[in-house]
């Protein structure tokens, strides 16, 4: 903040003129940046296909309705195999996460030099990573099918989880540790006293929460071989069956939605 | 200094004491209705067979894996960033145009939608119709929305950035209304006692005190699309994910282990990033 | 009962919390340990069962001495020292009866604890402390929905229950109102003297020590300067420990004292 003295009048700026500067030059350097990249995507686009999209969705959309209701019959199976996927990913990822959790907190891994930072490798390569591309790569090594999406999905949620876990151990109340502590209590003791009860809600909303997401994402590994509805989805698509492809988004669309609603509840209930 | 015994007693408990002693103490239960206790109980693990048994695992073709597994693995040693050289970057280059470019045009529309999704300060039409969209964008995932309008654009680039604008909105307008919503009702209302107008109202009572978490939430989310970016390129909607198909599909271990590498690394960066201007502006 | 021997703590800062304290505490007497913040007395009663790691001199517990043993000799000896803390410290989303078996933990193994299947006696003796506290009907209660002064008697509960012979008490009435403090101060004095217990008690209330117990020690930058009976306690002593400042309103005199028994003893 200053103020300028100006033909004798004390105006008020909210910066200094260098500042303001500074400022608009940032604006400008962002919106060339911008410009950049539209023009970039604008150049690898074929603006034909654009100018005629209104018609092509009209085309797909009088294509798609009615769905084809029949084909639900076909579609339980699936189903099944997409919510396992969710539900085994989910509770594998949660058997390595509490480990790796514990090893890179600072409050509880045994040796901050080197066994802390491996812990953060390994939830940041987990966590960067999306999971239909851990699948295509599982798919590569161990074949397509569910168990290929298990692995994918779990392998994607340790990072996850372990990243809330870990954060929400560093946040404990060292006195209740403490206290146990002083009771003479062993080292596993301690943490079955003093740290667990203390992140037992937080690893309970952390589950409920990924396996929400992972509802979402085990939808659409079919789409690169690793089982589920999105092995179905993708059949319809490669052979334009688009009744079909509407009645699975619809039902992708439910499932989805009643995975969050089963999480609301279930978080409702234990917080 | 002698103190009569009772003091702190306010209720005569040794009857009670006499009918506790001896027996035996459980941990009262999480579940308190037996009959629910076990139906859950039993209901979970009949799940959790049924669900093992259905999962069909080719073990022979898994101890196959093992080996290209491994492969895999020790490719990571010896990423080769140089034989498809110009195929990871051009791929790179794009993620990260699709990424600014829909971050930024994600942000600016998620921000109205944002304020007319909350309650606190918008009427209830306007309600309404924000938290429609927020709700069709959060259900729809990423890659649906881009099979869909890659079918409608075409192949490349345009589509990736549609989808990943799109997911924006839903993500960062939830997040923000759910923000105004939090905040501090005395703040605001000092400023509309002032006599502002709506917008000078937003803009002095309501951003200041959402402006820190918006802009983390916003680094948040281009941290997100890009790593979204990286599969779309899967559907033909641009990026990456193109590239590292293809060397997954000819076994090219090396090359995917580079440009994974390169994933790993941007995102790091991005958190980095992101803990940086987050310190700055909080 | 419990020596110390030029106790020292220096913290890797280079701050000397302790300055080679000697000590001696015969058995069942109750001590009040006074001074200002950061004289050391926190770093004192921590050295003890050494949550607080002495870099000098030497503790006997008895016959033990405490800073030299083994981790698994000290997890011994930590059960026969009894601490009692400032916030309580009580786990909170336990219930009030596993935080008082948890005093336990030092005698029972890990899967017994785990299963939560405690002896009976040390059952029935829980039971027992939470009626002599007057707080058995809440023993199904979470702690966390438990008001101070109930939790700090929980706190005693779980520290009585170890059957220690020393008791450590961190300033206990720290975060409680006047009339809880003194409850929760008569309550530890009484306990110490029905089961012969020696106690160390931080505390900051120096008219609150002069009330309840025989003998009072003062802390300055580490080093005792002043050990006595609380009637030494003069404006000359006290300006000593804390600095300059108009004690006669805090030292306790005596006709004030029985008027304000007469006065609790109403409610």
């Amino acid at each position: 903040m200053v103020t300028l003295q100006k033909e004798g009048v004390m105006s008020w700026r909210r910066r200094t003129t260098g500042r303001a500067l500074l400022g608009w030059f940032g604006w400008l350097m962002g919106v060339a940046l911008f410009m950049y990249c539209w023009q970039q995507i604008s150049a690898s686009t074929t603006w034909f296909f654009v100018w005629d999209a209104p018609r092509v969705a009209e085309d797909i959309w009088s294509r798609a309705t009615p769905p084809r209701w029949e084909y639900i019959a076909k579609l339980g199976r699936p189903i099944w195999d997409t919510l396992n996927i969710a539900t085994l990913g989910t509770l594998i990822a949660l058997c390595f996460a509490v480990p790796v959790a514990f090893l890179a907190a600072r409050n509880t891994t045994p040796s901050a030099l080197f066994i802390r930072p491996i812990a953060l490798l390994i939830i940041v390569s987990s966590r960067s990573i999306n999971s239909l591309i851990w699948a295509l790569l599982l798919i590569a090594i161990i074949g397509p099918g569910v168990f290929a999406g298990i692995a994918a999905i779990a392998i994607r949620s340790i990072g996850f989880c372990a990243k809330l876990l870990y954060e929400a151990i560093e946040e404990i109340d060292e006195t209740q540790v403490e206290a146990i502590v002083a009771t003479g209590a062993s080292r596993w003791q301690v943490m079955a006293y003093g740290i667990v009860p203390q992140i037992m809600p937080a690893f309970a909303g952390i589950a409920v929460f990924r396996w929400d997401i992972n509802i979402r994402e085990s939808t659409v590994l079919g789409l690169v071989g690793a089982g589920g509805i999105g092995l179905q989805l993708s059949a319809s698509l490669n052979v334009l069956a688009w009744p079909q492809v509407s009645l699975i988004l619809l039902v992708i669309l439910a499932a989805v939605v009643l995975g969050e609603w089963v999480s609301a509840k279930i978080r409702g209930a234990i917080i | 200094m002698v103190m009569s015994v009772d003091h702190v007693q306010n209720l005569p408990s040794h009857s009670e004491l006499k009918y506790m002693l001896g027996r035996r103490w459980r941990k009262p239960r999480f579940i308190k209705r037996s009959w629910l206790r076990w139906l859950l109980g039993v209901g979970a693990l009949i799940y959790l067979i049924a669900a093992v048994m259905t999962v069909e695992v080719n073990w022979s073709r898994v101890y196959e894996g093992l080996d290209r597994g491994w492969k895999f693995v020790s490719a990571f040693t010896s990423p080769d960033f140089v034989s498809r050289g110009s195929d990871i970057w051009e791929g790179m280059l794009e993620s990260l145009i699709m990424t600014v470019t829909a971050s930024v045009v994600g942000i600016a529309i998620s921000i109205p939608i944002g304020l007319g999704a909350a309650r606190n300060i918008s009427p209830l039409p306007v309600y309404l119709i924000c938290r429609g969209i927020v709700a069709i964008s959060r259900a729809l995932q990423e890659i649906i929305v881009a099979i869909l309008l890659v079918a409608i654009f075409g192949f490349g680039p345009l589509a990736g950035f549609l989808t990943l604008s799109f997911a924006t909105i839903g993500f960062l307008s939830k997040l923000l209304a759910e923000e105004i919503e939090a905040m501090s009702r005395v703040q605001a209302e000092a400023v509309r006692a002032t006599g502002a107008s709506w917008l000078q109202w937003i803009n002095y009572g309501v951003q200041p005190q959402v402006m820190p978490r918006l802009i983390g939430l916003s680094i948040y989310r281009m941290d997100i699309n890009f790593r979204e970016s990286a599969i779309l390129g899967l559907v033909g909607a641009g990026g990456i994910g193109a590239t590292l198909n293809t060397a997954f599909d000819r076994y090219e271990y090396d090359t995917a282990a580079a440009i994974l590498i390169l994933i790993i690394v941007i995102v790091m960066a991005f958190e980095y990033l992101s803990g940086v201007i987050r310190a700055r502006v909080q | 009962m419990v020596r110390l021997e030029k106790l020292t703590k220096t913290y890797k800062t280079g701050d000397q919390a302790l300055k080679a304290v000697d000590l001696d505490i015969p058995e069942g007497q109750v001590l009040a340990l006074i001074g200002p913040s950061g004289a050391g007395k926190s770093t004192l009663i921590r050295c003890l069962n050494r949550l607080v790691e002495p870099t000098g001199g030497k503790a006997w517990l008895g016959e033990t001495e405490l800073t030299s043993l083994s981790q698994g000799r000290l997890r011994k000896a930590r059960r026969r020292i009894g601490m009692i803390f400032q916030e309580y410290a009580l786990v909170e989303r336990l219930t009030v009866m596993e935080n008082v078996l948890s005093g336990r933990l030092g005698y029972v193994g890990f899967w017994r604890s785990f299963l939560r299947r405690y002896p009976q006696k040390d059952v029935d003796e829980a039971f027992r402390l939470l009626d002599r506290v007057g707080l058995l009907h809440m023993a199904d209660k979470r702690a966390d929905e438990l008001s101070g002064g109930q939790r700090q008697r929980v706190g005693i509960c779980r520290a009585l229950i170890q059957d220690p012979d020393l008791l450590l008490v961190d300033e206990p009435t720290a975060s409680l109102d006047p009339k809880t403090s003194r409850q929760i101060m008569r309550l530890i004095v009484e306990l110490c003297q029905e089961r012969r217990l020696a106690a160390i008690i931080n505390i900051h209330d120096v008219a609150l020590a002069q009330m309840f117990v025989q003998r009072v020690i003062g802390l300055e930058f580490g080093s005792v300067v002043f050990d006595g009976a609380p009637d030494g306690l003069t404006p000359d002593v006290l300006t000593q420990i804390y600095g300059e400042e108009d004690w006669e309103a805090t030292i306790q005199k005596d006709e004030g004292r029985s008027s304000e028994e007469v006065e609790e003893s109403a409610w």
